[in-house]
């Protein structure tokens, strides 16, 4: 039986009807109809899915929608800069060349933000292990930690 | 995957429901593992009791008479920046850091971790060496196992139907000690270990090894104490030589399977590695 509730999503309350089973990621593409956040491995490996619940990064395919009720749920769809362009990660990971096929970029974009929200100016090594949940089969990184240091202030490598 | 969603807000309503449905419920905390296993079938139950409605049980604290009292909801990412664990038992901190990713640790949570009882559980040995107790409710009152004795095989624990994890219960340090957890893993993170080793050395004068524990994950059933290995350390200055031997007979004493990930060979090799590098981080602390 499916049942009302009510998720917060970017700032949005949405009054939805779910079955108690379905998980946040499939929730937010297939109901809420934002297909930003991505699914790739379910298993919670690959980060594709990431998305922010009360600020901290979350693996929404692993997330049971009743457990997202009466939270603040952040997607990159509610990501964007303060005159209302990109937000600065997204603007750094464009500028950066560090997205490619783009599927592993809003989870890679939505980790780093819970990251630098908690650690303002990240190490190379910090950034490395806190993005470490998330996985990139085409970029090799590189791009991907520029992009995060040019944004945390963080001198590039050389 | 299909189940009923049971939400009860009190401990008691929680035992309750689990007694009135038995095999066909699972108890949720984060849901990392469990929403993982029922996707994969690997579990099917019927009904999903999620506990983390029920107030009180998300806690660290300390005294210096009974020690750390960590509640069995108390999420690994709390463990991992909790300036209290890191000052008091740092090797707690060094185990939750080193379980998944940080956003498993945000949602995860210890007793999850240890109820699920995966061989490989990382809060395990640091726990098992710091001779951690697990409190257990239920309708009948309250029992307290040492976590050493909580697992009895893969997956499973002493956990009867009806019966709850709330509570972990770590003494305070005897002065001197100093713990440390390593585990290696094909990639170098997010992955479950390959083998992990916790030893916690309490040093005294002279390099001499006052006590020893060390404990041994992934490569056996359960976590596991390599006692042998305790034996052959305890009393004695841990010297270059010494070390050595009591890894190799830690290594012995591991009980691994191959399987995907690595092979019992690599498995036993890797303890025989991370006993000696836990036992001298341990010794520089």
């Amino acid at each position: 039986m499916k049942q009302l509730i009510t998720l917060r999503v970017n700032g949005a309350d949405e009054e939805i009807l779910v079955e108690p089973w379905w998980d946040l990621a499939y929730v937010l593409r297939q109901v809420l109809h934002l297909t930003g956040t991505k699914i790739g491995c379910r298993t919670g490996n690959c980060g594709s899915c990431t998305v922010l619940v009360d600020g901290k990064a979350v693996r929404s395919c692993l997330y049971p929608v009743m457990k997202a009720r009466g939270r603040d749920i952040l997607t990159i769809e509610g990501l964007k800069g303060e005159q209302g362009g990109l937000h600065p990660l997204q603007e750094s990971f464009v500028q950066h060349y560090a997205v490619q096929c783009g599927y592993c970029t809003p989870g890679m974009i939505m980790a780093a933000k819970a990251l630098l929200d908690e650690n303002p100016h990240p190490s190379e090594e910090e950034i490395k292990k806190g993005m470490a949940g998330n996985l990139c089969r085409c970029t090799g990184y590189h791009k991907i930690v520029e992009a995060i240091q040019a944004v945390s202030g963080s001198p590039l490598p050389q | 995957m299909r189940f009923h969603y049971l939400e009860p807000r009190t401990a008691a309503e929680a035992i309750s429901l689990l007694e009135q449905w038995g095999d066909q419920a699972r108890v949720m905390a984060g849901g990392t593992d469990l929403m993982m296993q029922m996707r994969n079938r690997i579990v099917c139950p019927d009904q999903v009791v999620d506990i983390t409605y029920i107030p009180g049980l998300d806690y660290i604290d300390y005294d210096d008479r009974r020690g750390l009292r960590v509640g069995a909801l108390t999420t690994i990412r709390s463990l991992e920046t909790s300036s209290l664990i890191r000052q008091r038992y740092p090797v707690i901190s060094q185990a939750a850091s080193q379980l998944g990713s940080s956003a498993i640790r945000n949602v995860a949570t210890v007793g999850g971790n240890l109820c699920n009882a995966a061989p490989s559980a990382d809060m395990a040995p640091a726990l098992i060496a710091l001779s951690a107790r697990a409190r257990i409710l239920s309708r009948a009152g309250e029992r307290t196992v040492s976590l050493e004795s909580f697992f009895t095989g893969p997956g499973s624990t002493v956990l009867r139907t009806g019966e709850l994890l709330i509570e972990i219960l770590v003494p305070p340090l005897p002065p001197g000690a100093r713990a440390v957890y390593r585990k290696h893993t094909i990639r170098g993170s997010v992955e479950p270990a390959i083998a992990g080793v916790a030893a916690m050395v309490t040093a005294g004068r002279g390099r001499v090894c006052q006590d020893i524990r060390i404990v041994l994950g992934a490569v056996a059933g359960t976590p596991l104490r390599a006692q042998n290995a305790e034996d052959a350390l305890r009393g004695k200055p841990l010297e270059e030589t010494l070390i050595s031997q009591g890894a190799q007979l830690a290594a012995q004493e591991a009980r691994p399977i191959s399987d995907v990930r690595a092979s019992a060979g690599y498995r036993r090799e890797m303890v025989r590695v991370l006993t000696g590098r836990a036992i001298k981080e341990a010794m520089l602390q």
